[in-house]
């Protein structure tokens, strides 16, 4: 039973006291190819503007800063990137585990708990230098002090949301996926492996939508 | 009772509550599931037009439901797996 690897990470290879596991060398890789795309994309904007691969990319970045936007009302261009970034990096993340022999990175509670915590500090990040320390603090006792607990249980029970919901929905698919594969054959799983492409992407769009939401609430108190 | 019986009964309990907790889990995002998409169906019946925003949004509703569903089976999931009480589960 050990050989689905739920909670745990198998380690391949040691540099120095730093074990190297499959999800890091995963997300490396997964870094990697966003990399270059983008590198790629960059290049073909500046030499041939009117091709493909260009309209694709200006495609890819006004539909994400439409997304922002849509959410925040506004166009905001750091907001954009930053939503931009963690939708293009989950949908990769989760689309790597449609390749035979690798598991998706977001399928460990590590990675998906990791960009969790980067939403949650990001959120008083932004709240503070938009309205400022006092500014911020504020909003965690308004409209009563009473609810200063509740606030903040908020805070950290929706961040356990976000990180539990996305490696939960990647890892069930493909578990069910590779029990499938054990227990029936080759060619029975293949329906699900399409449902679990468009719950990959359905569930990286859901992320990118509630973190914005949250991101986007810090920055709106200054507003109203 | 001997460490044995112990681990014995730790393993069937845990392996029952696994299924209780999942079966229970998937009937209440079932139930909401089929609510929202019925509401969906209403919705696009009613204004053809906007079936487009309707269905984003019905997709963004189903997988927050569905979500509860997911955090029972990755309880269920811990039980099995990661048991800290199991001296042979993990």
């Amino acid at each position: 039973m050990n050989d689905f690897h739920i909670f745990d990470d198998p380690v391949i290879f040691q540099i120095g006291a730093l074990p190297v596991t499959r999800t890091i060398l995963t997300t490396l890789g997964v870094s990697a190819v966003l990399t270059g795309f983008a590198a790629m994309i960059w290049l073909t904007l500046r030499t041939r503007p009117n091709s493909t691969l260009a309209t694709v990319g200006e495609m890819l970045v006004s539909g994400l800063d439409d997304l922002v936007s849509d959410i925040v009302g506004r166009r905001i261009d750091w907001l954009g990137s930053f939503s931009g970034s963690l939708f293009l990096f989950i949908t990769a993340c989760n689309l790597s585990g449609q390749l035979p022999g690798i598991s998706p990175p977001t399928a460990n509670l590590i990675t998906t708990s990791a960009l969790a915590i980067v939403v949650f500090l990001a959120v008083p990040i932004v709240g503070i230098s938009s309205r400022g320390f006092w500014g911020y603090l504020r909003h965690y006792f308004s409209p009563n002090p009473i609810l200063f607990p509740l606030h903040l249980i908020s805070e950290f029970s929706r961040t356990l949301a976000l990180a539990v919901r996305l490696f939960g929905n990647i890892m069930s698919g493909h578990l069910i996926v590779a029990l499938l594969v054990a227990l029936a054959g080759v060619l029975v799983p293949t329906p699900l492996m399409a449902l679990d492409l468009l719950i990959s992407l359905l569930q990286a769009y859901i992320f990118t939508l509630l973190s914005t939401v949250y991101v986007g609430a810090a920055l709106r108190g200054a507003e109203s | 009772m001997d460490a044995e019986t112990s681990q014995t009964i730790l393993v069937a309990v845990s392996i029952f509550t696994c299924g209780l907790t999942t079966a229970l889990g998937a009937v209440g995002a079932a139930a909401a599931e089929s609510r929202i998409g019925s509401a969906a169906m209403d919705a696009m019946a009613r204004q053809p037009d906007e079936t487009a925003s309707i269905t984003r949004n019905l997709f963004v509703s189903l997988a927050m439901v569905e979500s509860t569903a997911i955090f029972c089976l990755v309880i269920g999931l811990i039980l099995l797996f990661a048991n800290p009480l199991m001296s042979t589960g993990g």
